[in-house]
């Protein structure tokens, strides 16, 4: 296993303005100093309270987000800067599922010319493989074909293909935005919900395919996902985020089978069952654990204005990390 | 009042696409009761947010063609003006919609669209303030002051979605249409926000029309789910029959697909095949059965009957493949 991607320390801030003069009069710690490393040809997954800062990683890893401070590595290159990811042609080998699937499309161009645009731009690789370097074609008889192929693998009917966005109903959106993000072969896909929209037929069409070509070709995958059957299918590692850190990273398997952080205990309790007959064992079970959450609180968390901040990471094994207070702090 | 608060007969919706009507949804029936949970599930594109534009009136007439019935409390909303859609859009009826950054207005800050929501229809309104700062926290937000004052684009997916479910239920409809109202939330929030939506049905007997692919939400919330594939309904249930005697081979399949106990090693079960183009749909027949190779011609080809057949009480389905359908592994 070798290394891809290694970010040290990572901090997002944005600035809150207030006041006539609008000045800055304090930060939203979007994340709130992260280190995690990818290694290639695995799957991390990042889970987390909606608003924790999954999406800000994941931006500033494709370069959407300037970090306010701390590293991001690729294959050891520094890649922190836009000018650094350039030097490197970084681009091509790192594309992002966007959560927004609609606001992400143009508008006014066809699902065609979407899906091409990656191509147009890298290239379609002679050989269909994840880090090739050699040459790449721009014959568009060639994008076409591709195009077309990418439209099969998520389940839409060649006919589309003239289509313009607001013709297609959510998930399917959501499927061109994948196949935009397959064309070129990346390295590296940061894949934020990508299948919130997707029936679970179909949801398990895009992640089979995901994880062929991820045997295949060794690609990567930030995998950015709410749904918690779904992570656990598709993920090595895993880290659990709550207000801008991390609470607890691990294998899938620490994470599920041996959960440590009050967080990542309440939120594995609060998955819903698929067992009518349940509903209010489930139902009471769930809000045990909030209250226990409430009550134990304290022990797991710093104040920090409005809002609970972790303590840093502590190894509880070699692989498994838990947020704890340190012993005397 | 007979406890009817929708009631749907013989909707189609065709949308032009290249000059040519094509149609997306055909035939459909749902009738929600007040105090009651339909939900609506089924493959992407089936027609699910179709159905619920259409009861919005929000559909672009110009491209558009709905057809059929649809009653609210009694009163026929098809072939309304925008303006007497106007008077029950947010009043009677809150949506949450799917794509929650496009429904809201990207130039104007969180606690204004709220406020906005609350005042449009009751003009006198007190204490806007207090109750858009109660419905931001309502919705799992706690940082209330510093949201209300941000745009659309600065909040995460999530809080977006949330914002847009504080909007919907802002006047506390009779009527709630849930577009896949949690997918952008983490299992907790979900929990809450799921909580505050049941809360506020039963403070007004609401019915609502939730529609989702997340079969956990169905499992915790609906009393009756309706399956939708390729613009037809296949199969209707209570809730409990569908999970455990689901019956329409589209149906079956969709449970099969659920990923929650795969190991990781092994492939998901996925529906050979892909849904047809709108244009090459024809509704007389059962058109999950293209999907399902090993089927025999002739039962793939045939006639269906337009009526569900009723399998027994308040549990109905499409066609009678249904009646010896077996996957290919367990032949
Ligand atoms: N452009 C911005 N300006 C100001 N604040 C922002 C901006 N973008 C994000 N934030 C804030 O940063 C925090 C983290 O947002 P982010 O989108 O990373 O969350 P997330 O974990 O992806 O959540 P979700 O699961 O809801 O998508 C939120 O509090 C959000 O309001
Ligand atoms: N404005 C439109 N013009 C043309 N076709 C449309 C339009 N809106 C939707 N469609 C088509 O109608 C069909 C039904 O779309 P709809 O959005 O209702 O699906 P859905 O069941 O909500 O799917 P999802 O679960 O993916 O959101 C799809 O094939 C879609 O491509
Ligand atoms: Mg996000
Ligand atoms: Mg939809």
């Amino acid at each position: 296993m070798s290394e891809l991607v290694r970010i040290e320390n990572l901090k997002v801030y944005y600035p809150i303005r207030t006041g006539f003069f609008n000045r800055v009069t304090d930060n939203i710690k979007a994340v709130d100093n992260i280190s995690f490393t990818i290694e290639s040809g695995q799957t991390y997954g990042l889970v987390g309270e909606s608003g924790s800062g999954k999406t800000t990683i994941g931006k500033s890893l494709v370069g959407l987000e300037d970090p306010t401070s701390g590293k991001i590595l690729f294959e050891g290159h520094e890649v922190t800067t836009n000018k650094q990811k350039k030097a490197i042609n970084y681009n091509k080998d790192v594309q992002m599922v966007f959560q927004d699937s609609q606001s992400s499309l143009n508008p006014r161009k066809t699902i065609g010319e979407i899906i091409a645009e990656p191509l147009k731009n890298f290239g379609v690789p002679n050989v269909i493989g994840a880090g090739y370097d050699g040459e790449r074609s721009f014959d568009q008889t060639k994008i076409n074909e591709r195009v077309l192929a990418l439209l099969k693998i998520v389940g839409l009917p060649a006919q589309t293909v003239a289509q313009y966005p607001f013709q297609f109903s959510g998930g399917q959106r959501q499927r061109i935005g994948v196949a935009r993000a397959l064309a070129t072969n990346p390295r590296l896909i940061v894949a934020d919900e990508p299948v919130s929209a997707l029936d679970l037929s179909v949801q398990a069409q895009v992640l089979n395919f995901m994880k062929k070509i991820q045997r295949e070709y060794g690609i990567s995958f930030l995998f950015i996902s709410h749904d918690l059957g779904v992570v656990k299918y598709m993920t090595d590692n895993i880290a659990i985020m709550h207000n801008g850190r991390f609470v607890e990273m691990g294998t899938t398997n620490d994470i599920f089978n041996d959960a440590q952080h009050i967080y990542t205990k309440r939120l594995l309790s609060a998955i819903p069952s698929l067992d009518v007959s349940k509903r209010d064992e489930k139902r009471a079970y769930r809000k045990r654990i909030e209250s226990e959450f409430t009550q134990n609180k304290d022990a797991y968390y710093q104040q920090d204005g409005l809002r609970d901040r972790a303590y840093d990471l502590e190894p509880i094994t070699k692989t498994h990390y838990v947020a704890l207070k340190k012993e005397g702090a | 009042m007979d406890g009817k608060l929708l009631e749907a007969k013989n909707v189609s919706v065709d949308f032009r696409i290249d000059g040519q009507y094509q149609t997306a949804i055909h035939k459909l029936n749902i009738s929600i009761k007040h105090g009651e949970v339909v939900a609506l599930v089924g493959e992407s594109g089936s027609g699910k947010s179709t159905f619920a534009m259409s009861v919005m009136g929000l559909h672009n007439s110009d491209q558009t063609r709905v057809t059929g019935s649809i009653k609210l409390n009694d009163n026929e909303l098809i072939g309304l003006s925008e303006r007497q859609f106007d008077a029950y859009r947010g009043v009677s009826v809150g949506m949450i919609f799917q794509d929650p950054l496009s429904s809201l207005n990207p130039l104007m800050k969180i606690g204004d669209q709220i406020a906005e929501a609350i005042t449009v229809h009751d003009k006198q309104s007190k204490k806007v303030k207090q109750r858009v700062q109660k419905l931001i926290s309502d919705v799992g937000i706690v940082d209330v002051q510093r949201v209300s004052q941000q745009y659309p684009h600065e909040l995460s997916g999530g809080m977006r979605q949330r914002v847009m479910i504080a909007i919907a239920l802002a006047n506390e409809p009779d009527l709630i249409i849930a577009d896949e109202p949690t997918t952008a939330l983490d299992a907790t929030i979900q929990a809450q926000i799921l909580d505050l939506i049941k809360e506020i049905q039963q403070k007004k007997n609401a019915g609502i029309l939730l529609i989702t692919h997340d079969l956990g939400v169905v499992a915790e919330m609906a009393d009756t789910v309706t399956v939708m594939y390729a613009g037809q309904i296949v199969e209707q249930a209570r809730v409990s029959d569908l999970f455990n005697h689901p019956k329409h081979p589209y149906t079956r399949s969709l449970l099969r697909a659920d990923p929650s106990e795969v190991n990781s090693g092994d492939e998901l079960y996925a529906i050979p095949g892909t849904v047809p183009a709108l244009k090459d749909m024809d509704h007389s027949k059962d058109l999950f059965l293209k999907r399902v190779p090993w089927l025999d011609k002739a039962e793939v080809e045939a006639t269906v009957d337009e009526k569900l057949q009723k399998v027994s009480d308040g549990h109905y389905v499409r066609g009678n493949a249904w009646q010896n359908f077996e996957f290919l592994e367990d032949l």
